[in-house]
């Protein structure tokens, strides 16, 4: 049950924080902050009792929730919650506050629509780390996607239309790709058995000809590198998070692109193991393009969350490198990237909020000088800088050194390349952190430093990124079954449908 | 005793801790009495577990703090590894790094930014802790970053000198790229034995590998690679003279004794990869002679003091890594002792001179200090002299020496490593003297108002006699004979192999390079004191090759025009993203079909009835001819 009131928390919170708005504007904010404070803490709580939960439910996946939902097309309520989807659980839940936190004061009209969309997308990423049935996924896969483009569309800066179309173009076209696949292994799996389900569990092994699996996959694929993004298909990125509000760019960048991430592990390496090792080359060296090509762009860029940006497109190369390395360090190096570069690109474009707020540009020669003024915020920017560049001590580091040396038993070549990707980081991010906050000061307003609300973001995740950089295992421990079943997916998959399916029996649908 | 170990790198670690979260709000005295005591302690602690450890018979001792990561095998911790090489290292970077905190007290005085100092220099003392007492390649690298990082903060402290900045990134950037390699060779360690763990490697490597094993050839350029970096040899030396930006205290601590031997460090700590690897030991060897030459040279032309001080370091450095390349691992880690001695002093001379002459950096504009200054004149002279290697009195010519006499006498040295040592020695004997008449001597150019206060003079002090006396501990066969530090090593670091039937002729080797030594000194004092006009009309009439010496050889020009433009350039060309020009090239031509097909909807009848009429020709025409 838990697993339905992560996302009845986030429909119905999004619902009242809109019509609160009719009484008072502060309410709605309070609204979905409760909400979101709820679901973190239930989500710490699973977190915190994962070790009990997994002996009880005897297999890795850790609570299981369906009902029956069109039972005729084979179509369930089928939420299921792993070490990984909970680890995205509790990082969607904290960006979440942090992003209603950061529209406090920078948000002025339609306040409770706003909230409602927010709270909408959360529900619909939430859905999307949750759900265990393909239509369903599809289903969130969109609600993630409407809410977001009213939120660039209608809270975003100048050219904000543009953005919110380019957005909704690209990720719909590609989640239409999708949505055929689904449809095309749905059919394949009910001619194949003469059991027509949307099931994951069930469509996990199914077998093709090889011409089949490849067009299946490509489908997936496109709505995952699309979201991801791989470049070439990352041109509506930079230009939704420069235009997209604050929240608007920390979800983006913080958990939207890592549904992308999570899209690659859940179903492409393990609904079609051998089409994905067969593209896994391609996929690696798409992903080397990614990042060398994203860290030239962000070098010069001068709109500071454009900037931001690019660096997203950059450490997004290192997922594809790692998910298709096909081992379990490079894979977990994928998944600690998923977390941490929420936080730190998250970060980044909180502080890019934060000095929008105070000097109403995001345009990098007009910055300079600011840590003169604002040395709070300069040491978090710094620490963050630091992070993007994958300095050691801070949890990008463990992050991006497992993706390599993982990547470097796939190929030698490509990680290589890939490392020299660390240089061009130090490059942009000694670039963004000096040109804002070294130098003569550029402006002569007085700009005030962090205030407590600000604080409050930024301090948890300095403390975060740092222990994460620190102690990692913990994370890498509750991610570790999952991510074996990523990796065994080639070579294992029937016996983990042996491995899963009583225990799905058992539960008769019901978690705990 | 051994178990307190932790707190050596904890407490800088600490005090950096607190200066950052409370640093503005205490109070100055606060601020150095937590940043100074810090290090103090962490040095006392490290000589109360040095004396245990050394008077214990183990040959290594290893303490775990907490496990790090541990996914598929890959599973390094963090842990300490203390044995005679990193006790020796951390007992120069909490001893020095004390009284370099002491003097940064009195030198840092005015300057608003004084928590942040030192909140920097107990973080950078922290990761250096790190770097040396690693226990696996991994937390190494989290030392090799972060003292990466002090650097870069502390070279670029005045930050709103937009110089600075361009220097302090300079540094990260071009250490980065030998960061880069090193971490591919972790990669292909790792690949190999499945562990980062140091001791490991270093054991099972040579049954891995045969001499000359193409895999540890690869793998021990890489690691070379991260130590030219770090240690700014050759080709990455670049960054150093222009980290002098920073305060001079950071140039004493981060970029004279500490940091920039972290690559002769790692060299020595994973010597085992070297010697199975002959063709990298003689790049080290290479680089390292080459790069003293080079260094020497431009040392010879600089006007700034402190930029004298900077390619002298490279060429020490130099010096080093030769000792390096021959296998004279103790030697080499002699002379970073002394060479941490001596050139600190030095530093912290010459910041002291520059404080006092209000941030005057050019010599010659200086002179006549020796009656101003005499405190800091006559240890500075000590560290000059020791630099110099002027004979039997100073360290300086003991460690030298060693390496000298090694280049020659070593198996795998030859005669041009000789020479290149040689003559380097003597171009440093001249450029340092060079430096001290220019300064000190000859007629007063400027006005001293004060005297360098006892929170300076004393770390001056204290580091002179070290200068003088720290040789003592390592004698050679021809005077005294004593091994301490070879002997200390000796379980660690094996001990070099001579040339059979070559040991008679240490005398002579130390004969010529006294002379030489000596003539420098000589040639320093004839061109500067003796004969002032000299330099100037040997500079005009060579002006070619002084301005190739003044600028380090062109380097800069050379990875300006290779590097940097052609990045900068590919960059603000693709500003745009040409990518993303595709899909507005889609989007052009969808809206050019609409207004196409549009203009058929205009509304006018006559236009439909034309069409209507149009294509009933052509569906007659077809089905006609069909």
């Amino acid at each position: 049950m838990i697993l339905l009131w992560f996302i009845i928390i986030l429909f119905v919170g999004g619902i009242l924080a809109w019509i609160a708005e009719y009484w008072n504007a502060s309410i709605s904010r309070w609204i979905s902050m409760l909400a979101l404070i709820i679901n973190f803490c239930l989500a710490s709580y699973l977190l915190a009792a994962q070790n009990e939960i997994a002996i009880l439910s005897e297999s890795s996946w850790l609570l299981y929730y369906r009902i029956p939902w069109i039972p005729s097309f084979g179509i369930s309520f089928y939420l299921a919650l792993d070490g990984l989807s909970l680890v995205m659980l509790i990082l969607t839940f904290f960006l979440g506050i942090l992003a209603v936190l950061t529209s406090w004061k920078e948000l002025q009209y339609k306040i409770g629509f706003f909230h409602f969309n927010l709270l909408w997308v959360l529900a619909g990423i939430t859905g999307v780390f949750l759900t265990m049935d393909l239509f369903l996924f599809y289903f969130f896969w969109e609600v993630m996607l409407i809410p977001m483009y009213l939120l660039i569309g209608i809270w975003g800066h100048e050219n904000r239309r543009y953005a919110a179309f380019k957005f909704f173009i690209f990720t719909q076209a590609s989640g239409l790709l999708m949505f055929v696949a689904i449809l095309g292994l749905y059919f394949v799996h009910g001619n194949l058995t003469g059991e027509y389900t949307f099931d994951y569990f069930k469509l996990l092994g199914t077998t093709f000809s090889p011409e089949v699996g490849r067009w299946l996959m490509l489908g997936f694929l496109a709505a995952f590198i699309v979201k991801l993004p791989v470049v070439p298909f990352h041109s509506w990125l930079p230009d939704a998070h420069a235009e997209a509000p604050t929240a608007g760019s920390v979800i983006l960048a913080g958990l939207l692109l890592k549904t992308g991430a999570y899209g690659l592990l859940r179903f492409v390496v393990p609904l079609f193991p051998d089409a994905a090792h067969e593209i896994a080359p391609w996929a690696m060296l798409l992903g080397v393009i990614g990042i060398l090509y994203g860290a030239l762009l962000a070098f010069s860029q001068t709109d500071l969350k454009r900037l931001v940006a690019y660096t997203s497109v950059s450490h997004m190369g290192f997922v594809m490198l790692g998910v298709f390395a096909f081992n379990e360090l490079a894979v977990q190096g994928v998944v600690m990237q998923m977390i941490t570069h929420g936080i730190s690109t998250g970060a980044l474009f909180i502080i890019a909020g934060f000095i929008y707020e105070r000097i109403h540009t995001r345009d990098i020669d007009q910055m300079g000088g600011f840590w003169k003024q604002m040395p709070f915020m300069g040491t978090i920017a710094l620490i963050f800088a630091m992070a993007s560049l994958g300095l050691p001590g801070l949890g990008n580091f463990v992050a991006e050194f497992l993706t390599l040396v993982g990547a470097w038993k796939a190929s030698h070549t490509l990680t290589i390349f890939a490392t020299l990707g660390l240089v061009a980081a130090t490059v942009y991010s000694l670039r963004f952190l000096q040109s804002v906050f070294n130098g003569a000061e550029m402006t002569h307003v007085t700009l005030p430093d962090l205030s407590l609300r600000e604080k409050l973001m930024v301090v948890p995740m300095v403390i975060f990124i740092v222990w994460l950089g620190l102690f990692p295992q913990p994370v890498l421990n509750t991610v570790k079954r999952s991510v074996e079943r990523v990796i065994s997916a080639q070579t294992k998959v029937d016996d983990i449908r042996e491995d899963l399916r009583p225990g799905i029996a058992q539960k008769g649908g019901e978690d705990e | 005793m051994m178990d307190l170990l932790w707190l050596v790198p904890a407490l800088p670690f600490l005090g950096a801790l607190v200066l950052i979260l409370f640093g503005t709000r205490i109070s100055r005295t606060m601020v150095a009495v937590i940043g100074v005591g810090s290090v103090g302690l962490a040095a006392l602690i490290t000589i109360l577990v040095g004396t245990t450890f050394i008077s214990s018979s183990e040959s290594s001792f290893n303490l775990l703090l907490w496990s790090w990561i541990d996914v598929a095998g890959f599973s390094p911790s963090f842990a300490l590894h203390l044995d005679p090489l990193s006790l020796i290292f951390i007992f120069v970077i909490t001893f020095v790094g004390f009284l370099i905190h002491v003097y940064s007290t009195a030198f840092m005085a005015g300057d608003e930014g004084f928590s942040r100092f030192f909140a920097y220099l107990n973080l950078f003392v922290c990761s250096m802790l790190f770097l040396v007492l690693a226990d696996n390649l991994l937390l190494l690298y989290l030392g090799w970053e972060g003292v990466g990082l002090c650097s870069f903060l502390l070279i670029g402290f005045w930050y709103e000198d937009k110089n600075n900045g361009d220097a302090a990134r300079k540094a990260f950037i071009v250490t980065r790229v030998g960061d880069t390699a090193m971490a591919i060779g972790l990669f292909m360690l790792f690949d190999a034995f499945g562990t980062l763990a140091i001791p490991e490697i270093l054991a099972q490597a040579p049954q891995v590998w045969t001499v000359g094993s193409q895999t540890a050839v690869i793998i021990a350029l890489l690691l070379l690679g991260g130590a030219v970096g770090k240690s700014a040899q050759l080709p990455l030396q670049t960054w150093l003279p222009d980290a002098m930006a920073g305060p001079s205290p950071v140039s004493a601590l981060i970029h004279a004794a500490t940091m920039v031997t972290a690559g002769v460090y790692l060299i020595a700590r994973m010597h085992v990869m070297f010697e199975l690897a002959p063709l990298a030991q003689q790049c080290v060897a290479i680089i390292g002679a080459v790069t003293l030459l080079l260094a020497g040279f431009s040392a010879l032309t600089q006007y700034d003091l402190k930029r004298v001080l900077a390619y002298s370091t490279i060429s020490q450095i130099g010096y080093m890594f030769l000792a390096l390349g021959v296998g004279a691992w103790s030697a080499a880690v002699f002379h970073f002792m002394i060479h941490a001695f001596f050139k600190a002093l030095l530093f912290l001379g010459a910041g002291a001179v520059i404080l006092l002459l209000h941030h005057e950096h050019d010599m010659f504009k200086m002179g006549g200090l020796r009656k101003k200054l005499p405190a800091v004149y006559w240890t500075f002279l000590i560290g000059a002299a020791s630099l110099a290697a002027i004979p039997f009195i100073t360290a300086g010519f003991y460690s030298k020496d060693n390496i000298l006499w090694l280049t020659f006498a070593s198996e795998k040295g030859n005669v041009w490593f000789f020479l290149a040592a040689l003559f380097g020695a003597f171009i440093t004997s001249a450029y340092t003297f060079r430096m001290v008449f220019v300064t000190f001597f000859g007629e007063a150019k400027s006005t001293v108002t004060h005297r360098a206060g006892n929170l300076m003079t004393v770390p001056l002090v204290v580091l002179a006699i070290l200068s003088l006396v720290g040789g003592f501990i390592e004698l050679p066969h021809t005077i005294g004979h004593l091994e301490l530090l070879s002997d200390l090593l000796s379980p660690v670091l094996p001990s070099v192999i001579l040339r059979p039937g070559i040991a008679s002729a240490e005398w002579a080797i130390q004969s010529i390079s006294i002379i030489l030594s000596l003539s420098g000194v000589y040639l320093a004092y004839y061109f500067y004191l003796k004969k002032p006009a000299l330099p100037g009309k040997i500079k005009s009439s060579f002006a070619g090759i002084h301005h190739i010496w003044f600028t380090g050889w062109g380097f800069d020009v050379l990875y300006q025009t290779i590097f940097i433009r052609p990045f900068v350039w590919l960059s603000t060309m693709y500003k745009g993203d040409p990518v993303d020009k595709c899909y507005t090239g889609i989007v052009l031509l969808t809206d050019f079909m609409h207004r196409v097909f549009a203009k058929t909807q205009g509304g006018i009848l006559r236009w439909y009835i034309m069409g209507l009429v149009i294509g009933a020709i052509f569906i007659l025409t077809l089905g006609l001819l069909l």
